[in-house]
């Protein structure tokens, strides 16, 4: 920033520099210098000294000779020609037997950034990369670099580099670690320094030498090596140990970056790895340099993704310090939130309630959202301390509460009682758009069991002419009409008054539109507006008896010890749950074409199935007629919630459960254990597990984490069967359309599971186990008979299914399902 | 992509362009503007540390007062290498120009600009070591502090040697490290307190992180040993001696440290270097040997005028010859507190409202062990409810405690070899920081 006077000083500066009697007084010479560079960093333009400053080049007294270095470097590339005249200087300096001197000349020569220069430059360099003198070298080496950068390119001589590889073995530990980064950079093209196994392990033999810097240089780059043989892996691995948890935090994140890159497929030792660096990673989170903190917690994020558990004991390393800055706060709830279990739930909620009123107001609302998501879990905790923040009668919490309570009754409905008297009364405190906007949703999808829903509705309507925000004004037209279809009789006159003025008024194009598709849906009749309008509700699959997924370490290890976990909204555990409520409507995915390959395949294998289960169990069972094109539906509306499901599974318990018989069928439902033979099924992730499932319409609940055991999964599903074919016999009321609900628990626990099978089947004599796969059967038996122990039960599936009303040839379709929907995904997993 | 660092540049607080190096030529120095503007641009004085400008990233963090930039052009630099490196660079300024501050970096310039030369070249840094920068650096530190007469107090009459002269002179440590003229080795150990106590005056959460560090301005020192309490113990199993043990959970040493005395005899061995740098590092957590230093029992009340009344008793649970100095209670109070008025114990107490923060700050300069103050609070809230009590949340406390550690980590001695010729200059320091003193209410 210029100021006033600053060519005045210019010019007293060039007097004072030309003056001889300065020049000659070494100590009033330099003082001179000094001034011009504190003018200079001040930011006042003194490039017109260039040419004094280039003979007060010329001195014996090496400070001054610093100081007009830095201004040549600054202001060379205005001057080209005049910094000819200083090459002949640095050139002379390059001869200096000093070699202080030296280097410096060389690293101000290649500083200039002049591509007129560079032919200049080039033997100096060449002699400075044999010099005796350790520094000069290390200038030397990146001088190339520098060169190289500076000629648009141009092809370096081919025995630079040779020569540059050959100074990778130089005694000076920086001049190696230089030689990799101007390799690295000269050969950016060819995919930068080839590293092979010989370098690899020079460059682990001298990592002791290298000061933290060098050492992180040199693990970056050998990320690149891959060992030929597990064997040298874990030599190079063990070597590194030491590194893994050093104090540095530069060298401890490398080295875990390195491992993870080395390791990458053997997922287990990556874990050991990770787990080795939970002490280092949690003492940097109490370092005193809170930027240092701030970005052990951002990586922290980060391998909790994998590892869920890796911080668990150590959930108080993350309370909020008192006088910590809002970005570390807002971060550390993030992690709270993931390290919440039974026991520590409400020392967390305690403590996250205690921010809720923090002064920053960005942080208290994270805590409230923070209680939000906890609120999935234990969701009545969370609902008390939210409408207990209503009460603070504070515009930007009660906003937040808002936004909060939207997205947790979309995953929890059971919240939504809770919540319906908790949102009444708000209104006039809410004044930013995002918390009207979560207002309004939930007065339009909860809005019968609000009372005073039309009421408040109709202020926002009377408001509308000198409402600014478009979200709000959307949002309001949804939710009139949504309550319109539940309470006509109060809404009817403020919907036409809102629909007339969107259409005639109002002069966006979105909302006019949106009220201009909303009316003529109104003139197709209620029914078919309830049809578009009354959607889903919530969204349970996003519930958090579905934990979530672990992610593989491979999603992320690339961005670990990046600048990427530390920027803003890079890490988003989770996009946001509720998304555009009023355009989308959650029609069930009905008839997709994939549910039809899905399901079409398995009928034909029932057919066979069934017939086979004809036979082994008509002791039981009455004869099932083979139905052919059997047309089986299934839906997920109505939508169960976790407690539901829990409440029938818990009732339908056959009373006398060691009765040995796989089928118990009491008054009106069905139980039925299956094992299904699918390999590997529990190694492929939940995530796809419940897509594939989402497919055909089956909604998962809840699952154990992978690789846990014994693994579950419990699921239900809505089936209807029309019941086209009339002689069916086990069909009590002939309907047109049969309505059961499924519930089902999938799980595998080893090899316990097997010999509980077993004997199942041998003392009561009947077929429990139904084995669909003869072969395998077979081929098992040999194996018995080898006297080999087999494995076979690692590949069962012990799936337990609950029906009401009981119809068992619906139960059978759905087994053929799933039983197809699990092999399918498990021969992917293969 | 290996770390490079593309600029490097020092603002102090108002923006203005303290230090400003190009390694690389990527951009142009207009990005210290752009800097600033973003940081003016985000409410609370709490930027991100990394924030981004187009291709350019922006890395910073604040010492002394300043905000110390790199910028980069590869978001795959690495930020653990970036932030700690400027961290050392503040502390080799810090090392080399006594003290950090505005004015001595700008006092300081020119030997700033020469560090940096020597640190970094062409965005990759060379060295940080102080040993090795001390062959190159030639300029001599300015220094910012103005003669005063109490540097010549501890001076007796006629060079005589003065009660004052066993204490280290509190300008000893903070001088540049060039000075060669008096020698002397700083020991010193800090610990930053954090601590949670509940409403109901549990303590939930207790933490220690200590460290030791050594500054050192010896020119001759071939080796230093430290020796620490002889029961000091590390981790849950490796319980020693009998009595009061010190035990810490964790602690991790400077690579230059020697151990093969730790074990018999929890000795340090090391070579220091010239400057400051942190020897060893340990932390406990939740199995404190003393109960923490504050308690405090407020009562919140409204009166029939409408007023808020907080009432403050504040013991000091330190034992009878300790003190705590610079105590400051932070309260929250309720939004649209207008006025205060308070009633404090001590005349050299001071209160005040702090309407930014929305806080009131009660400060008391010194606190012995075994105390007891009160004090009471009368808050003027208009349109005051009962849910505004609510709002009077956890109270933080900060201070210090000199000569003291919450572990109980004592240094036995400190040798020198070769033995130090003249009066001993070996100084040792003790000092507990509340790092972050929550107490519920």
């Amino acid at each position: 920033m210029p100021y006033l006077g600053s060519e005045e000083t210019v010019k007293e500066l060039r007097r004072a520099l030309s003056n001889p009697n300065v020049q000659s007084d070494q100590l009033r010479y330099r003082n001179i210098v000094l001034k011009v560079i504190r003018a200079m960093s001040q930011g006042v333009d003194v490039s017109s000294l260039f040419s004094e400053m280039v003979k007060a080049c010329a001195t014996v007294d090496i400070v001054q000779k610093k100081l007009v270095y830095v201004f040549l470097c600054s202001y060379a590339t205005v001057n080209p020609e005049l910094s000819l005249l200083v090459i002949n200087t640095l050139r002379k300096d390059c001869q200096d037997p000093n070699p202080m001197v030296r280097s410096l000349a060389l690293r101000n020569m290649t500083n200039l950034r002049l591509p007129s220069l560079v032919e200049y430059v080039e033997q100096p360099l060449m002699t400075g990369l044999r010099d005796r003198a350790a520094c000069v070298r290390r200038v030397a080496v990146l001088g190339w670099a520098k060169l190289y950068n500076l000629q648009t390119r141009s092809e370096i001589d081919a025995s630079v580099v040779n020569e540059l590889y050959n100074l990778l073995r130089d005694p000076d530990p920086v001049v190696m670690v230089n030689c990799l980064r101007a390799l690295e950079e000269i050969l950016k093209e060819e995919g930068g320094v080839a590293i092979n196994k010989p370098i690899t392990h020079h460059l682990l033999n001298r990592l002791k030498e290298c000061d933290i810097w060098g050492q992180c240089e040199v693990l970056r780059i050998l990320q690149r090596h891959r060992p030929q043989s597990e064997d040298e892996l874990f030599d190079i691995l063990s070597l590194l140990d030491v590194s893994l948890v050093s104090p540095h935090p530069p060298v401890m994140a490398a080295t875990l970056s390195l491992f993870l890159g080395l390791s990458s497929g053997l997922p287990a030792v990556s874990k050991a790895a990770i787990e080795r660096v939970r002490g280092p990673l949690l003492a940097i989170c109490g370092s005193a340099s809170r930027e240092m903190r701030f970005a052990a917690i951002c990586h922290i994020q980060l391998l909790l993704c994998s590892i869920p558990g890796l911080m668990g004991a150590h959930y108080k390393r993350f309370f909020c310090g008192y006088a910590e800055p809002s970005y570390i706060k807002q971060r550390k709830m993030k992690v709270l939130v993931e390290l919440v279990n039974d026991e520590n739930v409400a020392m967390v909620l305690d403590e996250l309630k205690g921010y809720c009123t923090d002064v920053n107001t960005d942080t208290a609302q994270a805590a409230i959202t923070a209680i939000g998501r906890i609120g999935r879990s234990y969701s009545d905790k969370c609902l008390e301390i939210l409408t207990g923040l209503l009460g603070l009668k504070q515009e930007h919490i009660i906003s937040a509460v808002m936004q909060t309570m939207c997205d947790l009754v979309w995953v929890c409905p059971q919240c939504s009682e809770t919540v319906c008297v908790a949102v009444e009364g708000c209104e006039e405190m809410l004044l930013d758009s995002q918390g009207r906007q979560a207002l309004l949703w939930l007065l339009g999808m909860y809005g019968e069991f609000v009372s005073s829903a039309p009421y408040t509705l109709e202020t926002f309507i009377d408001g509308v002419r000198s409402e600014a925000s478009l979200g709000v004004k959307m949002e309001l037209l949804t939710a009139t009409m949504r309550i319109f279809l539940c309470r006509p009789a109060e809404t009817q006159d403020m919907l036409g008054r809102l629909l007339h003025y969107c259409i005639e008024e109002e002069t966006n194009m979105c909302v006019h539109d949106q009220a201009l598709l909303y009316y003529r849906l109104l003139h197709c009749g209620i029914e078919e507006t309830r049809k578009v309008l009354q959607g889903r509700r919530s969204d349970p699959s996003l519930g958090v008896l579905i934990g979530r997924p672990a992610e593989p370490i491979s999603q992320w290890a690339s961005s670990f010890n990046t600048l990427g976990p530390l920027k803003q909204n890079n890490v988003e555990m989770e996009s946001t749950s509720r998304k555009t409520p009023e355009l989308v409507t959650f029609e069930p995915k009905s008839n997709t074409d994939l549910r039809d390959t899905l399901t079409c395949e398995p009928e034909e294998n029932f057919h066979s199935g069934s017939d086979r289960t004809t036979e082994k169990t008509d002791s039981c069972t009455p004869v099932l007629p083979s139905s052919p094109g059997l047309p089986l539906t299934l839906s997920l509306s109505p939508a169960l919630s976790p407690e539901e499901f829990e409440h029938m599974w818990l009732e339908q318990q056959p009373p006398q459960s060691e009765q040995g018989d796989g089928m118990s069928k009491e008054e009106d439902y069905l139980c039925l254990e299956e094992c299904l033979r699918c390999p590997n099924i529990f190694d492929c992730s939940p995530k796809s597990l419940q897509a594939a499932m989402q497919l055909v319409n089956i909604q998962m609940l809840a699952f154990t984490p992978p690789n846990t055991l014994p693994w579950r999964v419990y699921l239900y599903t809505h089936t209807q069967q029309s019941n086209s074919v009339a002689d069916t016999p086990h069909s009590s009321s002939v309907r047109d359309v049969q309505h059961t609900l499924i519930l089902g628990e999938l799980q595998y626990s080893g090899k316990g599971n097997k010999k509980h099978a077993i004997k199942g089947s041998i003392s009561d004599g009947e077929v429990v186990t139904k084995d669909w796969d003869d072969e395998r059967e077979e081929e098992e038996e040999k194996v018995v008979a080898y006297g080999l122990r087999t494995d076979r039960t690692q590949d069962e599936v012990k799936v337990t299914l609950k029906q009401h009303p009981k119809d068992e040839q619906v139960l059978k379709g759905f087994i053929s399902i799933l039983r197809t929907l699990l092999h399918t995904l498990s021969s992917e997993g293969v | 992509m290996m770390t490079m660092i593309s600029q490097l540049f020092i603002l102090s607080s108002k923006g203005d362009h303290l230090i400003y190096k190009d390694f690389r030529g990527e951009a142009g120095n207009d990005v210290i503007n752009v800097f600033y503007e973003k940081v003016t641009a985000l409410p609370g004085d709490q930027p991100p540390v990394v924030m981004s400008h187009r291709d350019l990233h922006f890395v910073h963090v604040r010492q002394g007062g300043l905000y110390w930039v790199a910028t980069t052009t590869s978001a795959g630099s690495s930020p653990f290498t970036i932030i700690d490196f400027l961290n050392r660079l503040a502390a080799l300024v810090t090392d080399y120009c006594g003290s950090l501050s505005e004015k001595s970096v700008q006092m300081n310039f020119a030997l700033i600009y020469e560090l940096l030369d020597e640190v970094v070249d062409y965005g990759y840094i060379q060295t940080t070591s102080s040993d090795v920068l001390k062959n190159f650096i030639q300029t001599e530190a300015v220094s910012s502090r103005p003669f005063s007469l109490f540097d010549l107090s501890n001076v007796g009459l006629f060079g005589a040697e003065t009660q004052q002269s066993k204490v280290a002179p509190s300008s000893a440590a903070t001088r540049p490290i060039q000075s060669s003229r008096d020698q002397g080795v700083f020991v010193d150990v800090i610990e930053r307190l954090s601590v949670i106590i509940g409403s109901n005056g549990a303590v939930m959460k207790a933490d220690v992180e200590g460290e030791i560090k050594v500054k050192c301005y010896m020119l001759n020192c071939s080796e230093m040993r430290i020796g620490l309490n002889e029961e000091f113990s590390i981790g849950r199993s490796t319980l020693r001696g009998y009595g009061a043990a010190v035990h810490v959970d964790e602690c991790r040493f400077h690579q230059a440290v020697k151990l093969d005395e730790f074990d018999d005899h929890r000795i340090l061995k090391l070579c220091p270097s010239q400057g400051e740098q942190t020897v060893m590092q340990y932390q406990l957590s939740d199995n404190l040997p003393s109960p923490p230093p504050f308690r405090l029992f407020p009562t919140i009340e409204r009166d029939n005028r409408g007023r808020l009344l907080i009432y403050m008793k504040l013991r000091c649970d330190l034992p009878p010859k300790s003190a705590a100095i610079n105590v400051s209670v932070s309260v929250p109070v309720p939004k649209g507190c207008v006025s205060l008025s308070q009633e404090l114990s001590s005349p050299e107490q001071r209160c005040e409202l702090k309407p930014q923060s929305r806080s009131l700050v009660w400060t008391v300069p010194r606190c012995s062990g075994g105390t007891q103050l009160s004090a009471v609070f009368k808050l003027d809230v208009p349109g005051l409810s009962s849910a505004s009590m609510l709002e009077v949340g956890p109270v933080g406390l900060t201070f210090e405690l000199p000569k003291l550690t919450s572990t109980g980590l004592q240094i036995r001695f400190l040798r020198l070899t070769p033995v130090q010729p003249g009066p001993s200059q070996r100084w040792v320091r003790y000092v507990t920081h509340s790092d972050s003193y929550i107490i519920r209410v």
